[in-house]
């Protein structure tokens, strides 16, 4: 496929044509006349979005998502590579687990898929995955996440550290204390959990896993990435164990910029997710985190559930909620339009870095000669109703529905091909 | 109002209209014939999604003596175990044309979630650790009767003391709505670790000095120790629980003169409460037992009987 596409802005505000030929960004002044071209005069180009934390559920959950209903809602939002988690059933814990996953990407991905390996053999947090098997297959896997569960063990943690340094892998934690928060704890512990008569979900036992994992990585010097930072007491561990230059890094996602607990006293399980919705000050401080960088990335944990697993009373209902549509959208909302975040700042939080960190080649790039021709057309000022029955995921637990957002996404193009246009 | 789904949703009107309906209704208790004919062709469906002895029946006795078709159906476990969902399990009755269901569910929030969904009207007859509106109102109907047999009115003034596992309760939460709106002045009682997170901002007074609460007390509400508790670690042992908030017989000579002694039930005797206390000549738990049953039939009259009625 070959596009012209005629002036388009770009994130530094330099207005430019791109030529994609061939899935690279070909010199514009090579291409014939007759091309296909497309008039992209008020929109943004920006490299395609990589995201660090997604669930697509297949294997096992295919009536919840599948890798091209997923990727398909992935490149609806703009983003050109997702990393699939390993909490699918079957686990990927295995070189053979990681490649079917990967396979199943790139025979039906919309975008790149990478493949998460779990850190502990079935999530169970006792022994090892095979993480040197899984980063050298196909695959290549290079983070390691038991996320949905914490790898709440201190010296498997410190081992699992230790080991993926061979391979300069990364372990993400989903930072959850199994006994502060306990196994049926579903609101952040506040007023609101003690009125709503809801467990409680301390912000502490999310802070403690933090504090620990940091000094983890200092006495390994490996990388930790701290998956869906929710609190605000986290941020502040974060940023203590960045100025000692722990490698530390971590991630925000849509929902914790955005929503807020009160939208659980109506019991609605859109609203229950893990970690749960936080208050409104803790909100702040993860927004001024990602603003200033303290947080590095937005990681959407885009967690489709059937409607069946939502229909339950709260405690009961699955946590999680979609992510990877409106991702962009809150971001620009809660960051771009609020003035907090420019837009080479928002390329950085959501598609070079998390790119850097997933070690992914070819994505997060800058939209260059030469350079693999992913990204995204941004209209920075549309705005529309989100309708949750619109979405491309198979499920519709969207907690954006009915909410007045930026509509941002234009069209979408993963190694030059057109996966997504309004 | 189309539900009662908490004492949060009443205002005080609908409080003390219901009262005051309870008070004809507990005339029909003393009748050789208990039958109205209010609710004829009506159909109530009481479904326990959690074991209950007392309330169960109460609402079942409250139905029929309006002369509701009510229906019991022990739904324990039945929705999880045979992997259908609460909210299919609800419509399917829901279909069947049920105009009430009474609902107890051991999960925060499931009886507003069943109102979300079905045609019927909700009663919530206890949901997890959150709200057990018709325990607080046969509560303060107790309490009521109690002040007047002393020749005292209303709650202005009256301290109620609730004691115990207050994080875990459902009657307290739904109690100090309650008496918030009636003007009543609560003080709740519990070791620290037993104390609900932002129980400060709930518009009463807070302490883990039961004794200190003792002589002040116009009604002392013990609340049930849940012996599953103590291997969560809330508190060291039964008898340092019973030394600090058990209403002991040494307790129960330090009360106000005339104060009345309830508990929501069932109640562990030698733990949170003395047999002497439970039996003694101020205590209100049968009373609050009968009163059960009044207060009941006014919420289903006051829901499903007239159009002009208080909540609707």
């Amino acid at each position: 496929m070959s596009l012209l596409i005629n002036g388009a802005r770009l994130a530094d505000g330099t207005i430019t044509d791109l030529y994609l030929k061939d899935g690279v960004l070909a010199d514009p002044a090579s291409a014939p006349a007759g091309v296909e071209r497309f008039d992209a005069a008020g929109l943004l180009a920006i490299p395609g979005l990589v995201d660090l934390h997604t669930h697509l559920r297949q294997p096992g959950r295919e009536d919840a998502e599948t890798v091209d209903s997923g990727t398909d809602a992935a490149a609806r939002g703009g983003f050109t590579c997702v990393h699939a988690m390993a909490n699918t059933s079957p686990v990927t814990d295995t070189a053979e687990a990681a490649e079917y996953v990967h396979a199943l990407g790139e025979r039906e991905g919309h975008c790149q898929v990478q493949v998460v390996g779990a850190v502990t053999k079935g999530l169970a947090g006792e022994e090892l995955a095979e993480l040197g098997m899984m980063a050298d297959s196909k695959a290549k896997v290079r983070v390691f996440s038991d996320d949905g569960k914490c790898v709440s063990d201190s010296l498997l943690m410190r081992r699992a550290l230790t080991y993926v340094k061979a391979f300069d892998g990364m372990v993400a934690q989903h930072s959850q204390d199994p006994r502060l928060a306990g196994s049926t704890a579903c609101c952040h512990e506040s007023e609101w959990s003690g009125r709503l008569g809801l467990p409680g979900w301390p912000s502490q036992a999310e802070s403690v896993i933090v504090a620990r994992d940091v000094e983890l990585a200092a006495l390994t010097d490996s990388r930790v990435h701290v998956c869906h930072v929710s609190t605000a007491e986290s941020v502040e561990i974060i940023r203590w164990a960045k100025k000692r230059g722990v490698k530390v890094t971590a991630e925000a996602t849509p929902h914790h910029l955005l929503l807020d607990t009160p939208l659980v006293a109506s019991y609605d399980t859109t609203f229950k997710v893990n970690p749960p919705l936080r208050t409104s000050e803790h909100v702040e401080a993860i927004r001024e985190a990602l603003a200033d960088g303290t947080i590095d990335v937005v990681g959407t944990d885009h967690a489709p559930h059937a409607r069946q697993d939502k229909d339950h009373p709260f405690d009961i209902a699955l946590p999680g909620m979609l992510g990877l549509e409106q991702a962009l959208a809150v971001v620009i909302e809660v960051m771009i339009n609020t003035g907090r975040m420019d837009w080479p700042t928002l390329v950085q939080r959501m598609s070079s870095t998390p790119a850097a960190l997933g070690q992914v080649p070819g994505q997060g790039r800058p939209l260059a000669i030469g350079e693999p021709a992913n990204l995204v057309l941004v209209d920075p000022t549309a705005r529309a109703a989100v309708d949750a029955a619109a979405s491309k995921s198979r499920s519709r637990n969207n907690p954006y529905h009915g909410r007045d957002l930026p509509d941002p996404v234009v069209a979408t193009y993963w190694r030059g091909r057109q996966t997504y246009s309004r | 109002m189309r539900h009662l789904l908490g004492c949060a949703d009443l205002s005080a009107t609908d409080a003390n209209a219901i009262l005051d309906l309870a008070e004809e209704m507990q005339q029909v208790q003393s009748r050789p014939v208990k039958k109205l004919p209010a609710l004829r062709g009506r159909t109530i469906v009481n479904i326990f999604f959690e074991d209950s002895t007392r309330t169960r029946t109460s609402f079942e006795i409250a139905g029929k003596w309006l002369s509701a078709d009510t229906i019991n159906v022990s739904a324990k476990g039945s929705s999880v175990s045979k992997g259908e969902s609460l909210r299919d399990t609800m419509l399917t009755l829901d279909a069947m044309g049920v105009d009430c269901f009474v609902i107890r569910h051991p999960s925060s929030g499931a009886a507003a979630q069943v109102a979300s969904w079905v045609r019927a009207q909700v009663v919530n007859a206890g949901d997890g650790q959150h709200e057990h509106p018709t325990q607080a109102l046969l509560d303060a109907y107790t309490m009521r009767k109690h002040f007047r047999s002393l020749g005292r009115e209303g709650f202005a003034g009256k301290k109620i003391a609730i004691v115990g596992d207050l994080l875990h309760s459902r009657v307290v939460r739904s109690n100090v709505l309650l008496q918030n709106l009636l003007g009543g002045e609560v003080v709740l009682v519990a070791p620290p670790t037993l104390l609900p997170t932002g129980v400060e901002n709930w518009g009463c007074q807070v302490t883990s000095d039961f004794d200190a609460v003792l002589p002040e007390a116009d009604i002392v509400m013990m609340l049930r120790v849940q012996r599953e508790r103590m291997a969560g670690g809330y508190f060291p042992t039964e008898r340092e629980y019973t030394a600090g908030y058990g209403l002991t017989e040494e307790r129960l000579r330090a009360l106000k003169p005339g104060a009345g002694i309830c508990h929501p039930g069932p109640m562990n005797r030698g733990v949170e409460i003395s047999s002497a206390a439970a039996d003694a000549a101020n205590s209100l738990v049968l009373d609050q037992v009968a009163s059960g049953v009044a207060v009941r039939m006014s919420v289903l009259y006051h829901l499903l009987g007239s159009d002009e009625g208080a909540m609707r």
